[in-house]
């Protein structure tokens, strides 16, 4: 059974990504892989956060640690090294922390070689208002899925002549298709009621147009799941007046960049939002999308809260939902608590006591 | 008697501190409203300005029909000359781009758009026809209009005529399809010029540039260097920069940062809408489209401007938008009193709080609204 699921995995690529039929034997007593890049800067730190909670909870994971390198491997072109990758493509689940960018020439920068080596094409980031962590809003409850790959992002741009500049976006039925598909697998896998096409198609006739042509053909197979369009200018309006509204939202790749930037702000920023990766052959890399804050690392300060909260991503993800409900409830319990808060959301705990908090809800 | 009321006239007559008048003592108000160093026409200046008006689509007619109402209640020196246009039409009718050609300035409601497919969008058409590069929206919180944010008060320069609007897409082959987004330094420099001049004009100490260069480095790139360039021209003015996603963060977190903002077109849509949220709505936020030689002034930011067929049958459309865009309208036919008794009568309205439409939480019609505006007019 779990051999016919990891065939069916790797064979059929539309059936990728549907983290409910991932490969993934859940059979108790076995541990699974996975692949840790700690990053730099607090990565270190959070990192070592997440293994201690995953301890306390009794996670079945073994973890599989990789450092950015110092030196350009010239199998991948950037600093991330082949075995790197390997290890991620083999075990099929990873979690990222933040990674400094460096400066220079001659090598991809690593977010960009992690998007083409392993085919992440949609980017999920669930905003939930964290009970306790009073923002100005308090019902946010939503999900931004984004497609990763394509759009705006292309990075095909030439200059005509001098003073006139041309940038391609480029829109694909495949992968309008892939990303609309996971949008409305997510929501089903998790109870999600709706599902809103973010888009400009007034003006971008062709491009957005195709996107939700695709959007539709998707929405057709899933009855259940309500379907709407919002246009961008209405969407961003919308979040910030009442973002109580929107449940799950799927766009290309510059919109959701912008909205899920947006919605982070809305629930408190970088620093408390999880996000998670979905790549071709079921390949999830759950990531914390803050800086490596170079100024506080190593000083016990930094929040791990980002990095805990994409780990439970992707624990659900491993369909291990037991554990994963329990660091979840933990943490929201400790931050609802007020007692132990990091600097950043304005209490005085360093990131050890933090986690000790934590560990001792579960 | 006299030398009592004295220094109580004084004190009444000396212009408030407090931008907002307080509606229970109508004297104050007056008097906060009443500049202090008079505005001196020329002669004939008091001869009545022809204005282009479209009422549009949707709730269109409802907002420009309040526009009306009021213009006529103050007896300003403006009549309209109106024009159907329906957001369906192929193209905007040549009488009418030949009217605001002659009149200058224009006054309209939203045209819809279809979506995905069939005409293109006809406010589109109208910006790059009479070339209208700049479009202006000022948000900023309404006194007595309680939002989630205070201190707001952005103006967005948003890049009209091309970037992501150019309208330029094809199918290369079936179900891969491409758009191109076109940046020149022309358009570039011209947008960066006129949000600094707007900036110098108005008193405003800060322009900061949205962009996503580290991604789309040409294109985004070349904006940023004629914005840098133009900077330079006006060292009284501070200028930075922020790309989009970090600037949509900001704007939710800590709005008061933000002065004028300069952006290329796609950009600009999406942070004047944010922004006109976060200090009210799109509903209240005045906006305008201006070029060399035209200024077309509608509600600020796009989204609702055509608003939904509930809202058009319960005729319970917000005017205050297109209230306060025809009051920037009259500032800019140099019509300052008109334009001053306009915008307080709107304001003590809202800051009253008895006549609100549903989108600022209240349940009136726009007539009701319309009519308090004119009670409320000095």
């Amino acid at each position: 059974m779990a051999l016919r699921r990891l065939l069916q995995g790797s064979v059929l690529p539309r059936m990728m990504g549907r983290g409910a039929a991932a490969p993934f034997s859940t059979a108790s007593g076995e541990t699974v892989r996975a692949t840790l890049f700690p990053g730099d800067g607090i990565g270190p730190e959070i990192a070592e956060s997440v293994k201690q909670v995953f301890n306390v909870a009794g996670v079945p994971i073994e973890w599989e640690e990789h450092y950015v390198g110092t030196e350009v491997d010239p199998r991948t072109e950037s600093f991330l090294t082949w075995e790197s990758l390997e290890s991620v493509r083999r075990n099929k689940v990873g979690l990222k922390g933040p990674m400094a960018t460096p400066i220079g020439k001659g090598h991809r920068s690593l977010n960009l070689t992690l998007r083409k080596e392993l085919g992440l094409y949609a980017n999920v980031r669930p905003c939930n208002s964290l009970p306790g962590y009073k923002t100005r809003y308090d019902d946010v409850n939503l999900v931004t899925i984004r497609e990763n790959t394509e759009g705006e992002y292309s990075g095909l741009e030439h200059q005509v002549v001098r003073g006139v500049v041309e940038s391609l976006k480029i829109i694909t039925r495949q992968a309008s298709l892939r990303v609309a598909e996971y949008a409305f697998h997510y929501a089903k896998a998790n109870g999600r009621e709706r599902v809103s096409a973010i888009h400009k198609a007034n003006i971008m006739r062709k491009t957005d147009g195709l996107f939700l042509k695709c959007c539709r053909e998707v929405a057709e197979k899933y009855p259940e799941i309500a379907y709407e369009e919002v246009i961008i200018d209405n969407c961003c309006m919308t979040l910030v007046k009442n973002p109580g509204l929107f449940d799950v939202l799927v766009m290309p790749n510059l919109y959701g960049d912008i909205i899920s930037d947006l919605c982070a702000g809305l629930i408190g920023g970088l620093g408390l939002t999880p996000s998670c990766n979905i790549g071709e052959g079921g390949i999830c890399l759950a990531e914390a999308v803050h800086g490596s804050a170079p100024d506080i690392a190593g000083k016990n300060l930094a929040n791990p809260t980002a990095l805990l909260l994409s780990a439970v991503m992707m624990l659900r993800h491993l369909q291990f939902n037991n554990q994963a409900d329990r660091i979840h409830n933990a943490i929201l319990q400790t931050i609802s608590e007020g007692k132990f808060r990091t600097a950043d959301l304005g209490g005085k705990a360093s990131t050890s006591d933090f986690t000790k908090a934590v560990c001792d809800y579960i | 008697m006299a030398r009592r009321s004295t220094p109580l006239l004084r004190r009444l007559l000396s212009p408030s501190p407090s931008p907002s008048p307080s509606p229970s003592n109508p004297l104050a108000a007056a008097a906060v409203s009443r500049r202090t160093v008079t505005y001196m026409p020329r002669p004939g200046d008091g001869a009545p300005r022809a204005i282009t008006l479209i009422p549009g689509d949707g709730i269109g007619p409802l907002v420009t029909g309040a526009v009306r109402q009021v213009m006529e209640a103050m007896h300003a020196p403006v009549y309209f000359e109106t024009y159907e246009v329906r957001g369906d039409m192929p193209t905007v009718p040549a009488e009418v781009i030949e009217s605001i050609r002659r009149n200058k300035v224009c006054l309209k409601g939203g045209l819809a758009t279809p979506v995905g497919g069939g005409v293109s969008s006809l406010n589109v058409q109208l910006r790059k026809e009479l070339d209208l590069y700049a479009s202006l929206v000022n948000c900023f919180n309404l006194p007595g209009l309680p939002t989630r944010h205070d201190n707001v008060d952005i103006v967005v320069i948003r890049e009209n005529t091309e970037g992501e609007y150019s309208g330029l897409e094809h199918e290369v082959v079936p179900g891969v399809v491409e758009s191109l987004k076109v940046i020149t330094k022309f358009c570039s420099e011209r947008i960066a010029k006129y949000a600094f001049e707007y900036a110098y004009l108005n008193n405003r100490k800060k322009v900061t540039a949205v962009h996503k260069a580290n991604i789309m480095k040409l294109a985004d790139g070349l904006f940023l260097e004629s914005c840098r360039e133009v900077a330079t021209k006006y060292p009284g003015i501070q200028y930075n920069e922020i790309i989009v996603d970090n600037c949509c963060m900001q704007l939710v977190a800590k709005p008061e940062q933000f002065d004028v903002m300069v952006t290329p077109n796609l950009y600009g849509n999406l942070v004047a809408n944010t922004a006109a949220g976060i200090a009210g709505g799109t509903g209240v936020m005045p906006g305008g489209n201006v070029g060399q030689d035209h200024a077309v002034f509608e509600q600020g930011a796009s989204a609702g401007n055509v608003g939904n067929d509930k809202v058009v049958a319960q005729k319970k459309a917000n005017p205050v938008a297109l209230l306060l865009s025809s009051a920037m309208m009259l500032r800019h036919l140099q019509f300052p009193s008109f334009a001053d008794r306009l915008e307080t009568a709107v304001k003590r309205v809202i800051a009253e709080g008895k006549y609100r439409t549903k989108d600022l939480g209240g349940s009136s019609t726009t007539q009701e609204v319309t009519d308090a505006v004119i009670a409320h007019l000095d």
